[in-house]
């Protein structure tokens, strides 16, 4: 049976459609999916993710056991703030993306998917160097994700301190409805947001809290449906879909985050930086259909790649798609031919993200 | 879940409204709900001919994509162009503005071959819980 988070008893209270996701029953919507997408982008939504995982690194050499795990330059990050990593093995293929916060000098509490949860506890234990342990806390934290323009003046009232001091990738510790909790300014929509960590015996109280104050401001509760067509919209990647171990960083276009010095796979990521054979594209359909994973692409008639992500943007009204894409060109405009239940359909290459958001709301 | 007692069913989940020799086509209420959003419909063009149990177009959601079957026999006589624009009318008016195509029925014989409400409702029920 799938596992379930602390909060499914009040997913199901809310109509919820339940489906199965990296082994959890999670929302898939509550209502309708386009409305939640809408309510993140122009209000605010409250997701359920406790299904990720987290793990804390601890010990006075658990920086220098990140920087060897993971390919950003962990040195970088000062107390509280956050940035975006991956783990990969020594042939430089993605073993997962995640998310790394220093907590302090001698604490990092690290976010991953929850389907490769298991296997990356184990794998950072079997690669962890130093004075360093490694303890999995993701039973014992749900998370909640507040995402949208509206996001702050929902979260506001129910926090003990002002979040205009919040920046964005950073975070730190809080009360919300009596409850402690770490608030953090992250999210997996292209809209401001806060993720906030919240010990899963007390979440119950905290959700229905926080899903009257997004209610007040117009949001709705979403589902992993929305989360999927916000994310891609924002040129956000899936591990598991857009990238898997097979994939190197420099071909997922995720070379920005590969700036340390002692990480595994490092070897191999640097004889490989130079032109990867195959790129990560946007693409928008010029004739209708969503791309579906595994959909063969094609350039001038030969086949150069397959669909690893696509949907109907609600914000663009358009049909968008991620693509690996070999040989060259590449660039913004390439058409490009995307075979659907054995059709031909014109497609063009765009830059990504395909939505960036223009203002920000309250603080 | 809505299944309208004067409207005939197919095990594929569309339905019929036949009056006169015309019978408009659509999906039901069990279907848009299954699919969810629909954000693309794909129908053959006025003339077309189709046989009973063949595909006839496609109905896209995000979540999925599943082919449309002919309830009955016959020559399209119109297509709802606004699907073209407003897919969304699938959901929010399976039985009325989110209906498909029409057709010149081309066999009356098949129409005793579709299902009354009451079967198409058990028919989901044994589908949906078995």
């Amino acid at each position: 049976m799938a596992h379930r988070t602390p909060l499914y008893d009040e997913h199901r209270a809310l109509g919820a459609r339940l489906v199965e996701f990296g082994g959890w029953d999670m929302p898939l919507s509550y209502t309708s999916a386009l409305e939640e997408h809408r309510a993140v982008r122009t209000r605010c939504g409250l997701f359920d993710v406790s299904h990720m995982g987290e793990v804390e690194l601890r010990g006075p050499g658990a920086m220098a056991a990140m920087a060897r795990l993971a390919t950003n330059d962990v040195h970088r990050l000062a107390d509280g703030q956050a940035q975006y990593s991956l783990l990969c093995n020594e042939q430089g293929g993605i073993v997962d993306d995640l998310i790394v916060y220093r907590l302090g000098p001698a604490q990092l509490f690290v976010v991953v998917n929850a389907a490769t949860t298991v296997a990356d506890v184990a794998w950072m234990r079997a690669h962890l160097t130093g004075e360093a342990s490694l303890d999995d806390q993701s039973d014992a934290w749900a998370l909640l994700a507040l995402q949208g323009p509206r996001a702050a003046r929902a979260l506001g009232p129910l926090v003990g301190r002002p979040l205009d001091t919040l920046a964005s990738f950073t975070i730190r510790d809080d009360v919300l409805a009596g409850c402690p909790v770490r608030v953090a300014r992250t999210g997996y929509t292209g809209e401001d947001g806060f993720e906030l960590f919240v010990p899963a015996d007390q979440v119950v109280p905290a959700w229905r809290a926080l899903l009257a104050r997004v209610r007040d401001e117009g949001g709705l509760p979403a589902g992993l449906a929305a989360r999927d067509t916000l994310r891609l919209e924002a040129g956000l990647l899936l591990y598991g879909t857009d990238m898997d171990a097979t994939t190197t960083p420099w071909e997922a276009g995720l070379g920005w985050v590969v700036k340390g010095t002692e990480y595994i796979g490092r070897a191999a990521l640097e004889a490989a930086r130079q032109g990867p054979r195959r790129r990560l594209v946007g693409l928008v359909m010029d004739e209708p259909g969503v791309p579906r994973h595994g959909a063969p692409v094609l350039r001038a008639g030969q086949r150069v790649g397959a669909v690893t992500s696509g949907t109907k943007s609600p914000t663009l009204d358009s049909f968008i798609g991620l693509a690996y894409v070999s040989g060259e060109p590449t660039t913004p405009g390439t058409p490009l031919t995307v075979e659907m239940r054995g059709k031909p359909l014109r497609a063009h290459v765009v830059a990504r993200p395909f939505y960036r958001r223009q203002t920000k709301e309250g603080a | 879940m809505n299944i309208p007692g004067e409207l005939r069913y197919t095990k594929d989940h569309e339905w019929l409204r036949v009056e006169g020799d015309i019978g408009e086509v659509g999906i039901t209420d069990f279907a848009q709900d299954s699919l969810g959003d629909v954000v693309f419909v794909e129908l053959p063009a006025v003339g077309a001919r189709l046989t009973r149990g063949a595909t006839f177009g496609v109905v896209e959601s995000n979540k999925s994509v599943s082919d449309l079957f002919a309830p009955v026999s016959g020559e399209v006589v119109a297509v709802n162009d606004r699907l073209a624009e407003q897919p969304e009318l699938v959901n929010q008016s399976p039985y009325q503005d989110g209906w498909m195509i029409r057709v010149r029925i081309g066999k009356a014989g098949e129409l005793g071959e579709l299902l009354d409400a009451a079967a198409y409702e058990a028919h989901v029920a044994s589908e949906h819980h078995g």
